[in-house]
């Protein structure tokens, strides 16, 4: 079963500014087991609806958060997003291009940050810079290496192996070898997901800091409401799968820098943060009652 | 709650024998050392009086004379007194040329296959069932077919060591590629590598903990195997010297062989252990 794309009109199309990232009726169906041997041996399987007809708009170099119950299906949007998948119907388009396909347009950082444990950091970063830029002379991408490594703080540990550096190490160079592509788009799935409280807070800081620098337009997966609010200029609050959708998309009108130490002060914030975790706990309530 | 209830009152009283063990050996390294030494004097107090005393047959050489001539083969392991009376380092060295070669083609042969039955689960099913007859097949099995077919005794004898040793290495090889953790190449499909690309700089570095294991496990066995293929096939060799030394009678000769067969497969195992672990990066392997 296909869900028919019908004509919705964008509740964020209007604005003045091209939007870089633009979802149109997208869909994602998981393929059932239907086919004749399937029916003959009676092991048939419903098909699967994790996204159904999703559109929104995202502006250049704005910081979007996703945020959902577990089994909402973002990570299944954000490799959409990422062309790792193509969407069942409708259309992900890219500056007004359709995608079909990754891209170095589109760094992605992964939640267990998928280093090469065979490569150094310096390895780490070279491989995706010759990777995207073959022609590029060797003496610009070691300084490329170098200027993204900085970046992210990790000057000294260049000629260290992954198993060499902590959780919050490694998803640091996770992010500087999705920046070192220069892509205009970073999709993060869940950053942080895997680091403890502190280091989880001192990388969102730095995440923060390097986006007041390098301003990409930014997709983040994230469960914590904090962490949308801290960095986030919209959140995309997801409903419950199967047949996820979009509940609404708040926006945080905060100024920047913004500072975890205050940011409970600006206006607004409370509300906010009570009807996140209002809608969060109303999801999440009904993905529990379901399994009963 | 039965743990609790085990929870001594008092502070327990040491056995004083385990207390002075603990005392002389403080470590589990110097304690497991004791008791190999234990263990190996009992096994040779036990040899040498046996065969003194006339336990076993005749022909068992008593521990005393096993290690001298022991010695007098290690000692000068390179002289030549004609064909069938050279040191026992030129028969070692023939053999570890033979192993070297066939483990050789082997890898050579089981690596590349391994990488395609890897990559392409339509080879893998295909050739599963190949692999899943010829793997079980005895060494020994192999040697008409390879005297037939080559009709020349040292190219049977690597033949042998190809075929026998060369499965640890493909299966491994396959299971390395095709279980290459997926994070891995979504990174390199969102950088948009080339498919060579994937293979020769993530594929194959992701699989190489793997690989090795397996060659590790194949050159096992082509050191096994070489000393049954040596004792059919003669001339020279390692197996050939345990041979012609049981049809002299001399057992202490074929008991140094074994010392020495058993000594250099350790080394083989060990030099493959450590490439394992360089290659792996503080990966499980």
């Amino acid at each position: 079963m296909i869900v028919s794309s019908v004509e919705t009109t964008n509740p964020l199309s209007e604005a003045a500014i091209p939007a870089q990232i633009s979802l149109q009726n997208v869909s994602m169906v998981y393929r059932g087991r239907s086919g004749w041997i399937n029916r003959l041996t009676k092991r048939t399987s419903k098909d699967y609806i994790a996204l159904s007809d999703i559109s929104f708009d995202i502006a250049p170099n704005t910081f979007v958060s996703i945020i959902g119950p577990s089994g909402c299906g973002k990570s299944t949007l954000l490799n959409l997003i990422a062309g790792l998948n193509t969407p069942s119907s409708g259309a992900v388009l890219v500056n007004g291009e359709e995608i079909y396909a990754p891209g170095p347009d589109r760094g992605v950082v992964f939640q267990n940050y998928a280093l090469m444990p065979w490569l150094t950091v310096a390895e780490n970063l070279h491989f995706a810079i010759e990777t995207v830029y073959p022609k590029m002379s060797l003496a610009d991408r070691k300084s490329r290496v170098y200027e993204y490594i900085e970046l992210v703080g990790l000057k000294g540990a260049e000629k260290k192996h992954p198993h060499e550096l902590s959780g919050g190490m490694k998803q640091r160079v996770g992010i500087a070898r999705a920046l070192a592509i220069d892509p205009q788009i970073l999709l993060m799935d869940e950053p942080f997901g895997a680091l403890d409280a502190l280091t989880r807070g001192f990388l969102q800081d730095e995440v923060a800091r390097i986006w007041e620098q390098k301003r990409k337009t930014v997709v983040m997966i994230t469960h914590s409401i904090e962490e949308a609010l801290l960095l986030s200029d919209k959140i995309v609050m997801m409903k419950r799968g199967p047949s996820a959708g979009i509940d609404e998309i708040l926006d945080v009108p905060f100024p920047r820098p913004r500072s975890r130490e205050n940011l409970d002060q600006q206006a607004g914030y409370h509300a906010l943060k009570a009807e996140m975790e209002e809608h969060l706990m109303r999801e999440t309530r009904a993905v529990e009652a379901s399994r009963l | 709650m039965s743990y609790f209830s085990s929870i001594p009152k008092s502070k327990p009283r040491a056995n004083p024998i385990m207390a002075a063990i603990q005392r002389v050996l403080p470590t589990h390294d110097y304690q497991a050392f004791a008791l190999f030494l234990l263990i190996l004097a009992t096994i040779l107090i036990f040899w040498e009086y046996g065969a003194t005393s006339g336990w076993f047959s005749p022909l068992m050489p008593s521990a005393k004379s096993t290690f001298t001539d022991f010695w007098s083969w290690v000692s000068k392991p390179f002289y030549v007194k004609g064909t069938n009376d050279k040191g026992i380092g030129w028969h070692l060295i023939t053999s570890l040329r033979r192993v070297a070669i066939g483990f050789s083609v082997g890898a050579a042969i089981a690596i590349p296959s391994g990488i395609v039955i890897g990559l392409f689960p339509v080879a893998s099913k295909a050739f599963d069932p190949f692999i899943q007859i010829l793997k079980p097949v005895s060494p020994l099995a192999w040697l008409p077919i390879g005297l037939g077919l080559l009709q020349d005794s040292e190219s049977t004898a690597i033949f042998v060591i190809a075929i026998t040793s060369l499965w640890p290495t493909l299966i491994n090889t396959k299971f390395g590629v095709s279980s290459v953790d997926p994070t891995y190449l979504e990174v390199t499909r969102t950088l948009g590598a080339s498919q060579w690309r994937t293979i020769t700089k993530v594929i194959l570095p992701a699989a190489a903990p793997s690989i090795v294991a397996g060659m590790r496990i194949s050159a096992g066995i082509a050191w096994l195997v070489i000393v049954a293929a040596e004792i059919l096939l003669g001339g020279t060799g390692v197996g050939y010297f345990v041979w012609n030394e049981w049809n002299n009678l001399s057992i202490t000769s074929i008991i140094t062989a074994i010392l020495l067969i058993g000594a250099i497969g350790m080394i083989i195992d060990r030099l493959f252990g450590l490439l394992q672990h360089w290659v792996s990066f503080g990966r499980a392997s």
